[in-house]
């Protein structure tokens, strides 16, 4: 154990385009941070290993388990959370497909499922039903709600690539 | 239309709860609260509750709010369980809706001088022929539902339906998809702190020594509490109280006794612990002589497995203090009335000072640890009075120690004639029960009860009667035309891994076993399984969905493949449930892959078509996980299945293609969907692995290590 991580400290976090302000151990996970210091709920505790997907969030634009990462290695990252994504009335892509798509039922997993999706899509704007399967290969879903996200994420693609397409 | 007046029986759940202010409430404000007594557990059961108000109240669906079912304000509906939502809490919306409607347009019609024949309700506005309107928003008024239901306003007939049947957007997926605080474990009330508990390092260990020096001196931890082998911390941050419970974890001594069988042979276990045997059904007799031309057997088995759900059991407690004396507590329980019980039993308190208010939780798909971590949130809470308390189970406790569904044996034999047709059937089943709910054991069905000193063992589950679909013996009673058959159950008395309720029970076993048995009978009289099924299945519906799912799968045009099968599985839900048949297709190479389940369903009535093609496919995803990967592992201590590693689950590249189509309902009424596909799944990817392989694979799950078992020698 780090012995500093035992001694609470005031560090500031760059979260979802905000600079915010917390006091706890330097090694703290980052997942109890946004959730209980943040009030960022939407970052779920599914194992804290790192082995299901559920806590991810985008560090630096790379879709990483929140649960095992401390808080020190974040400090001069950007941080994106679920909420982060997209605004109450515009909705991110990908969230907007996975509701049209009803692509969820208990929901648990989907902020994890969501950030790997984006990570994804930021990487390729056109991926196959098999490479988006690669790409959530490692985040875990209980429900069986797997083949209606697929079919999400690919209309997401598509939706994003149009989307470029007005744009240019 | 104005519905008839003649009295309508009432459903269960009205005659138990029949005040209409129980079930729903219009506001002024243009709203309809219903309050349903059962609970969302991500099937998406609100959504259809919703549409099945709307529905009889002439409004649309936005306007319905459903109301988070808590102790002393919900109708008692028993617990969220057995697919039976739609029929007791949809039976009981409908005829409850139907009444306040008939009450308010009574008042209205009195109100406009207008008979109640002639009024019109378009989205709550009540209109006359002449064009004057009112509406239930101007004549709310809570005294119109004061009363018990009577049950004379006749339900609109499903012939007139324009909200039911349709697939409404799920009401509660927006904030679960954008990340909104929804869940149990994102209540964040004032004041609030989170509590860890330390389990046993294994079944029936002792606590011998404990010092708790060390994490009372970590900055923050508020308290420990010990009683007997319960062992838990509170501290006001969440990482303190993990850090706080690592420091009680090893800085306790514990006496380890094995009491667990040896896993290695579990089907001899099973097979040979002391039981209660029970016939469970019979028809006829067994027929003797010179018209059995061979009589067959064989006997398959299914491990213990575990929920899984992908967000570990959590609860928040509140304890008032001694003097007020009353607790709260949130959870995401299947039973708020039983859970509440079993908490002022385990607790000692009055029934009516405890409160338990339903919270969303992750994924579930039966008993699993949402009542247990909602006594260990009081036991915390009980140390910190006024601090309302928060308890998460670690993933490792969630695989480890919530109810596993249970291990069995089946024995299926037969006697057949010259024409490979069954004259006698027999399904014997070996295991523990499927049901240690609360409310359903003698002994306090919390899990922490059992470790508190003088605390008793969660006794060994029993058997709910066949007519409610039973338990080991769900789906064991053949659905086939057989003129005679006998079911014999062995209950063990002994339980040493906890079993409770999964998804299906006893129906996963009971249908792989019978369909795998099916398809040996029907391969042995060198007959198409399709076809074998057939000759002997008269119910209509029961041919329905096995010839629809033959046909859209391809059936009669397959053209076998090296190392490709196809297989199909077929089952009533509970005999009396939906209809349901998959032909699974499998390839096996260097691992076993389900590319494609073809699914048919008969559910009657379907609410909202989209909610329940997700739910089959959904069911038919998590029971080709079970098929394929699925067991839980222990040594003679423990279980050693704690983590992701050691219990996988199906993952994304691994899913099959689903297709699900749903039968007209026909004017049937409506049945659950949520367990229909289990059993026939793993049914159809066991038919199909043997036609893949020509193996007939009789344990699951369906691993390398069973398969090179199942070969001959």
């Amino acid at each position: 154990m780090n012995n500093d991580g035992l001694i609470a400290s005031s560090v500031s976090v760059l979260v979802n385009g905000q600079r915010r302000e917390v006091r706890t151990e330097q090694d703290t996970a980052l997942l109890y941070v946004l959730r209980n210091h943040l009030g960022l709920k939407g970052t779920r505790f599914g194992c804290g290993t790192g082995l299901c997907g559920a806590c991810m969030v985008l560090i630096g634009g790379r879709a990483t388990h929140s649960c095992d990462t401390p808080l020190w290695a974040v400090l001069d990252k950007e941080i994106t959370t679920v909420e982060g994504l997209g605004a109450a009335d515009r909705p991110h892509p990908v969230t907007e497909a996975l509701i049209e798509g009803q692509a969820a039922q208990c929901g648990y997993c989907m902020s994890g499922v969501t950030i790997a999706a984006v990570e994804l899509l930021r990487r390729n704007d056109d991926p196959s039903d098999a490479e988006v399967r690669a790409a959530l290969d490692g985040n875990l879903c209980r429900c069986g709600a797997h083949n209606r996200i697929v079919r999400a994420v690919l209309a997401a693609a598509a939706e994003l690539r149009a989307g470029r397409g007005d744009a240019a | 239309m104005n519905p008839a007046k003649r009295a309508v029986a009432l459903p269960p759940s009205v005659a138990a709860n029949p005040r209409l202010g129980d079930w729903l409430r219009v506001l002024p404000s243009g709203v309809v609260e219903i309050r349903p007594g059962k609970v969302e557990l991500g099937q998406g059961v609100l959504t259809a509750l919703s549409q099945v108000a709307a529905e009889e109240l002439d409004i649309s669906v936005a306007r319905v709010r459903t109301v988070p079912p808590a102790t002393g304000v919900s109708p008692d509906e028993g617990y969220t369980a057995g697919s039976l939502s739609i029929q007791h809490s949809g039976g009981a919306i409908r005829l409850v809706c139907a009444e306040a409607r008939g009450r308010y347009l009574a008042v209205a019609a009195a109100t406009l001088g207008v008979p109640e024949s002639k009024l019109t309700v378009a989205d709550g506005q009540i209109l006359a022929p002449d064009g004057r309107s009112t509406s239930y928003w101007e004549l709310a008024d809570d005294a119109l539902l004061d009363r018990a239901a009577g049950g004379e306003w006749q339900p609109k007939a499903s012939a007139a339906y324009r909200v039911v049947g349709t697939s409404v957007p799920r009401l509660d997926l927006p904030d679960k998809l954008t990340g909104r605080p929804r869940f149990a474990h994102d209540l964040s009330p004032e004041g609030l702190c989170y509590g860890r508990v330390v389990r046993p390092p294994s079944r029936g260990a002792t606590l011998t020594g404990l010092d708790t020096t060390m994490a009372l001196a970590l900055p923050g931890v508020l308290t420990v509490v010990r009683d007997g082998g319960f062992l838990g911390v509170v501290a006001e941050r969440e990482e303190v109280a993990l850090r706080a419970a690592d420091r009680l974890r090893a800085d306790a001594t514990w006496e380890r006794r094995p009491t667990l069988p040896d896993s290695g042979d579990l089907p001899a276990f099973l097979r040979s612990a002391p039981a209660e045997t029970i016939v469970l059904a019979e028809r006829g007799t067994r027929p003797t002589g010179e018209q059995i031309a061979t009589s067959v057997e064989a006997t398959y088995h299914r491990p213990y497995l575990a929920h899984a759900s992908m967000g570990p059991s959590s609860a928040t407690a509140l304890f008032r203090g001694r003097e007020d004396g009353r607790l709260m507590v949130w959870s995401h329980t299947q039973g708020i009335y039983m859970l509440r019980a079993e908490l002022a039993r385990a607790l000692g308190l009055a029934e009516d000072v405890v409160t338990v208010a339903h919270t969303e939780g992750p994924g579930c798909y039966g008993h699993n640890g949402a009542d247990d971590v909602a006594l260990d949130a009081a036991l915390l809470a009980m140390a910190v009075p006024g601090r309302p308390v928060q308890v998460v189970w670690s993933r490792a406790d969630e695989l480890t120690w919530a109810p596993f569904g249970a291990a069995a044996v089946a024995r299926v034999a037969a006697d057949v004639d010259a024409a490979g047709k069954v004259l006698c059937w027999h399904h014997e089943i070996w295991g523990n029960g499927h049901s240690t709910r609360p409310g359903s054991t003698r002994s306090v069905a919390l899990l922490a009860n059992a470790h508190r000193a003088g605390g008793e063992e969660i006794e060994a589950a029993a058997e709910p009667p066949m007519a409610r679909g039973g338990g080991a013996g769900r789906n064991s009673v053949p659905d086939y035309d057989f003129p005679a058959y006998r079911v014999v159950n062995h209950r063990l008395l002994d339980m040493p891994l906890r079993t409770s309720a999964l998804r299906s029970l006893g129906a996963f076993l009971n249908v792989f076993a019978a369909e795998s048995f099916m398809d040996e009978l029907a391969l042995a009289a060198g007959r198409d399984p399709v076809e074998y099924r057939l000759a002997c299945l008269s119910d209509p519906r029961a041919r329905a969905v096995v010839e629809s799912a033959a046909r859209r799968s391809g059936w009669d045009s397959w053209s076998a493949a090296d190392s490709v099968g196809h297989g199909i599985g077929f089952a009533r839900y509970k005999n009396t449930s939906a209809y349901c048949a998959v032909v699974a297709e499998v390839e096996a190479v260097s691992e076993i892959r389900v590319r494609r389940l073809t699914i048919a369903v008969d559910a009657g009535l379907v609410i909202n078509p989209d909610g329940a093609a997700n739910q089959v496919e959904g069911g038919a995803i998590q029971a080709t996980s079970w098929a394929l990967k699925e067991q839980v592992r222990f040594d003679r201590y423990r279980v050693t299945s704690d983590t992701w590693q050691a219990y996988p689950i199906l993952r994304f590249s691994e899913v099959p293609a689903v297709d699900v189509e749903l039968l007209p309902g026909n004017g049937n009424p409506a049945l659950g969907v949520g367990e229909t596909a289990q059993g026939p799944t793993v049914a159809a990817i066991a038919n199909a692995l043997n036609d893949a392989l020509g193996v007939r694979v009789r344990a699951l799950p369906f691993t390398e290590e069973n398969i090179v078992a199942a070969m001959p020698e």
